[in-house]
């Protein structure tokens, strides 16, 4: 067994990579959200000047890898890896934004956890010896995601009272074997847990088992409680589905309802904004991480967080065939100490 | 006193629709087709006449409408032809309306550039 892995599924990266630098940006109503002032840059415009959504949301992962490469002071040259994904169909979001930058790609599909595993991916090469610096970003645009999932905006679809609303925002993290913090430290990668919900109205309660399965793995690894951590964080649960992980660690007889969040419950007023069930999307947490945790945690407000994103693996043609959604949840352990 | 019938009969089939999105977990996909098959079924056994003699485009426009305007189609098609009718009775009787959707679909496309709800 590796000196690495400690516990049933966790690991502790020994030589901590740190977050060099991040950077977000987001849309037209993550401006009207609560966290507004947490975004590098927000655009009202849903085409980010471009002609068509999809190459608003490449432009969108284009301008947060420069805007973090900026900020770190390095080049796109100097990145060994850059790890990637999105919504859309093969992933075309980040290949299409990423072909100027010229760096190694790794291509991910992790529905809405996908800066989870991003993050995971980069900082387990940088300590496994692979690469010194090594970058992920993830993004979702509403517009974007309607016509992949469901239909085009201009049909006029009417949403449902349940529906999620998926963020037009991405975040880009560099790691570096050196620096500041904050650091990663230990990851859970995420099982694939499906309890047979079919519905996909209900997201929320269809990836709840998966982020019970990684955080509960993750804290019984490391032997650790919730208030251990200033906050743990999943992705897109909704109100429903973080009451669920709620009550499935309350069979345990583990209390999580001192400092658990979730970030689809943080961007947007949910009252204010008609967001019905609340935000999701890679680019949800991928935005809250980059422009809410992480600076947080630079500024000592936090000392140590669980960042735990969590996807929903279906598909428009799984849907239609009738199929339940498995989800998916990776923990990231990220600390503001060594 | 047609205007506020036609408003009140057209009101109410929108109503409907509205209390299915908010009530229950079709689609509006399923609630689209499900307001045509509703049409042709009401209209083949002759309740949605008298509707629409009362609500006048109220009854017409709807999606239940086109179900109607299928059923009376068919229902003439076959009286005119026979068995043929059950095929393309539905179709004539509603060229018009598919035309013009596909038309005017078209021309918004070619005029406008998508934009998105808010």
């Amino acid at each position: 067994m590796s000196n690495k892995r400690i516990g049933q599924r966790t690991i502790q990266l020994g030589s901590s990579p740190a977050i060099l630098s991040c950077a977000n940006i987001g849309g037209k109503l993550e401006k009207q959200g609560p966290l507004a002032g947490c975004f590098d840059e927000l655009h009202e415009d849903s085409f980010f000047g471009e002609k068509t959504w999809e190459k608003a949301e490449s432009r969108m992962q284009q301008k947060v890898v420069q805007s973090a490469l900026d900020k770190a002071k390095l080049h796109a040259g100097d990145l060994d890896y850059i790890f990637a994904g999105d919504l859309l169909n093969q992933c075309i979001g980040s290949s299409f934004g990423l072909r100027d930058f010229n760096i190694p790609f790794f291509g991910l599909y992790g529905a809405c956890s996908t800066m989870g595993e991003s993050l995971a991916l980069a900082a387990m090469t940088i300590d496994g010896g692979f690469a010194d610096k090594a970058a992920a970003v993830t993004s979702s645009h509403y517009c974007t995601a309607e016509r992949q999932y469901r239909m085009p905006v201009p049909y006029g679809n009417q949403r449902a009272p349940t529906a999620q609303w998926t963020a037009t925002a991405a975040g880009c993290c560099i790691l570096g074997r050196e620096g500041n913090g904050p650091y990663v430290t230990h990851i859970t990668c995420g099982k694939i847990v499906d309890k047979g919900i079919t519905d996909v109205n209900n997201m929320g309660a269809a990836m709840a088992p998966a982020a019970y399965d990684s955080i509960s793995a993750f804290l019984q690894d490391t032997k650790t409680k919730p208030t251990d951590f200033d906050l743990i964080l999943t992705g897109d649960l909704g109100e429903l589905g973080h009451s669920i992980v709620q009550g499935f660690f309350e069979r345990d007889g583990v209390d999580m309802s001192k400092n658990y969040l979730d970030c689809g419950m943080l961007l947007y007023d949910r009252k204010k904004q008609d967001m019905h069930a609340g935000g999701s999307g890679c680019g949800c947490s991928a935005a809250v991480l980059c422009g809410y945790l992480l600076p947080g945690l630079r500024a000592g407000k936090w000392r140590r967080i669980l960042f735990a994103p969590t996807g929903a693996l279906l598909s428009p043609t799984s849907s239609f065939q009738g199929e339940s959604i498995p989800g998916v949840c990776h923990a990231v352990c990220i600390s503001a100490e060594k | 006193m047609d205007y506020l019938k036609a408003f009140l009969c057209g009101g109410i089939l929108c109503a409907i629709g509205q209390i299915l999105i908010d009530k229950t977990q079709l689609t509006p996909a399923r609630i689209l087709t499900g307001y045509v098959v509703s049409g042709v079924l009401l209209g083949a056994v002759g309740v949605y006449q008298p509707i629409a003699d009362w609500g006048g485009a109220g009854a017409t426009v709807p999606l239940t409408g086109f179900g109607f305007a299928l059923a009376k189609g068919v229902k003439k098609s076959v009286e005119e032809k026979g068995w043929l009718g059950v095929f393309t009775g539905g179709l004539t009787a509603t060229a018009g309306g598919i035309a013009a959707a596909v038309i005017f679909g078209a021309l918004m496309a070619l005029l406008f550039r998508p934009g998105d709800k808010r």
